[in-house]
């Protein structure tokens, strides 16, 4: 069995590619915030949930939205089968500390449920599984910087396993205005020859995937 | 493909340090709950169940010695005192290249968002990696440990991922360590929801009126190598996750998502429903939960398994739960002794699943452990003897 790429996208700070190939950058460099919405008007998205969320679910789910546009996962793979492996390095920060603010002090102390639920890094993989309905095995996993090995490991298992037939998985790292992702969409090689190698395909492995993820970040450099 | 093995269970509670003082609490009926009433952690008195703190640097103390240059965070130290105890219980050598550490955790360090605590730690510490890493430094593992933070199903996917890594033959030893603190960050959150009961919680009730915040850490090792563990290990036999895709906040009203978990994980261990002797449920004792879960077990053809939730014991230990509620059911195994639900008296949901009312002898062969939470995540893995 072998697995491949069969599509992948970035956003490095301001610029969202797909395939390498850029397909949005704003007008102005405004901070995340902006980012997010003018990139979520860009692509016409319809979700008006989209402005309740935290800003490392913005960034998750924008990632998911612009990679899966013109793909019709569900149409190949059914929806038990299709999950999310999400990594990053800051967790949840941005939003924990905004929690802690409305606790620090008992005088003015008004914790919100708003701000809670998204305590938690995985909310972002919840997010996008609502959205299109993706039932199979989701996560998120912490590293200090993106972790092919990590990465390829958790994917490759999940498939080998039986788990998953399709899997989104990269990585989805927000605090503040630092902000990047790259994220895979990974099935199982439709073109593969009698050695089970494939002449089309972007193969699925830790080289290839820390190969993309530098060329991705090499322009801001 | 290689079988796993897993064994040498430490659990750190309101209960006690060792899995001995917690198993030996929970066959006396005792709940590690109490009303908190010291105002560190909510301003109003609150059911907590929460570690003996001078008990914990007591014990801390005899690993490390006093003139010790580090430093550790509290949660930094159950994590080291679980991972000892566990290690002693094992002939693993924790620092070799084929063992690899994996960390559940929700929140980690977040007492340190605290400019106080923050002063003595630095920033850095509050990143889950930095805490991972002090911890793997301690024990001198060359691997960066895994980190899993997937809500309160991290301690069951950080075992499944394990179980993956050994049968795949990535690693050859896994330890799982799973640890959540007592913050008031997590009790004025779940209190903004309105989902904290004021008394003791009680899993599956008709009463229950919410959950009750619990700390702690467990520990569990992983290997394909049954001569490792000093007593006789139990097989992990697969597991699975999955998610409901309708909330991020509140379960599915139908149990699907779970249901789907617990198929997959009987699929990949290779059994049905009638092999399983008992389920450790989730229970947290909030309405929609116990409900949904009940709805699962019954979809599931689980419904006249015997099953209880540990919760009313030790509260909800978020990202460790899942660790220690599987180590206390791999003693319930070990003593083939069903552990009473505490908090149950009045049936209180839809479905006739068959919560256990009091501790009772019986062969426990396989034992099914469940967990779901935020995120609309769900996971479920299978224990079986040898």
């Amino acid at each position: 069995m072998s697995l491949v790429i069969k599509k992948y996208c970035s956003i490095v700070t301001d610029r969202i590619n797909v395939d390498g190939r850029t397909v949005f950058t704003p007008d102005n460099q405004d901070g995340f915030k902006k980012f997010a919405r003018a990139a979520y008007r860009h692509f016409q998205t319809d979700y008006p949930k989209f402005f309740k969320m935290d800003s490392l679910s913005k960034l998750g789910f924008l990632s998911v939205e612009v990679l899966l546009k013109g793909e019709n996962v569900l149409s190949k793979h059914s929806i038990e089968k299709t999950g999310l492996i999400l990594t990053n390095a800051s967790s949840s920060l941005e939003i924990d500390e905004k929690h802690w603010d409305t606790i620090r002090d008992r005088g003015q102390y008004f914790p919100s449920p708003s701000n809670f639920v998204y305590t938690l890094p995985n909310i972002m993989a919840g997010e996008a599984a609502i959205r299109h309905e993706f039932r199979g095995e989701n996560t998120v996993l912490i590293s200090k910087a993106f972790n092919a090995e990590l990465i390829f490991n958790t994917a490759d298992l999940a498939f080998k396993t039986g788990a998953l037939e399709c899997c989104i998985c990269g990585w989805v790292e927000q605090y503040g205005n630092k902000y990047e992702s790259l994220l895979f969409l990974v099935e199982r090689s439709e073109h593969e020859n009698e050695e089970g190698k494939s002449e089309e395909d972007v193969i699925f492995e830790p080289s290839i995937l820390l190969k993309i993820y530098k060329r991705e970040r090499a322009w801001k450099n | 493909m290689k079988t796993v093995f897993a064994g040498a269970e430490n659990i750190i509670s309101s209960l006690g340090f060792n899995t001995d003082e917690n198993i030996r609490n929970i066959l006396n009926g005792n709940t590690g709950i109490a009303i908190d009433s010291n105002g560190i952690y909510s301003p109003l008195p609150l059911p907590l169940s929460k570690v003996d703190y001078s008990q914990l640097e007591s014990l801390f103390k005899d690993v490390i010695p006093t003139n010790e240059q580090r430093q550790f965070t509290r949660l930094e130290k159950m994590f080291i005192l679980s991972i000892t105890d566990a290690l002693k219980q094992s002939k693993l050598n924790i620092s070799s290249a084929d063992t690899l550490i994996i960390i559940t955790t929700t929140k980690g360090n977040i007492d340190l968002l605290d400019p106080v605590l923050q002063e003595s730690f630095g920033k850095q510490r509050v990143y889950l990696h930095e805490m991972a890493k002090v911890v793997t430094a301690y024990f001198n593992n060359p691997n960066p440990a895994m980190i899993v933070s997937n809500a309160c199903i991290s301690g069951i996917l950080g075992i499944v991922y394990g179980e993956r890594l050994i049968r795949s033959g990535k690693f050859r030893n896994v330890l799982v360590s799973g640890g959540d603190l007592m913050s008031e960050f997590i009790v004025s959150g779940f209190q903004s929801f309105q989902s904290l009961s004021e008394k003791a919680c009680r899993p599956f009730d008709k009463s229950r009126d919410g959950l009750t915040i619990g700390e702690g850490c467990g520990t569990i090792i992983m290997s394909s190598d049954p001569a490792l563990f000093i007593e006789t290990p139990i097989k992990v036999m697969g597991g699975a996750g999955s998610n409901d895709a309708n909330h991020i906040s509140g379960p599915s009203r139908t149990g699907e998502g779970l249901f789907l978990a617990i198929e997959q994980a009987m699929k990949l261990s290779g059994i049905v429903p009638d092999m399983i002797d008992t389920i450790s449920a989730h229970g947290t004792a909030t309405d929609y939960n116990d409900e949904m879960e009940a709805r699962a077990f019954s979809r599931a053809g689980l419904e006249n398994i015997p099953v209880n939730s540990y919760k009313g014991y030790i509260g909800h230990t978020l990202g460790a739960a899942g660790v220690i509620e599987t180590a206390i059911s791999l003693q319930s195994m070990r003593k083939n002794t069903l552990f009473r639900s505490a908090g149950y008296e009045q049936h209180g949901v839809s479905k006739n699943i068959n919560v256990i009312r009091k501790n009772k002898e019986k062969e426990i062969t396989t034992c099914l452990k469940t967990g779901s939470g935020f995120g609309g995540s769900n996971a479920a893995v299978v224990f079986q003897k040898i």
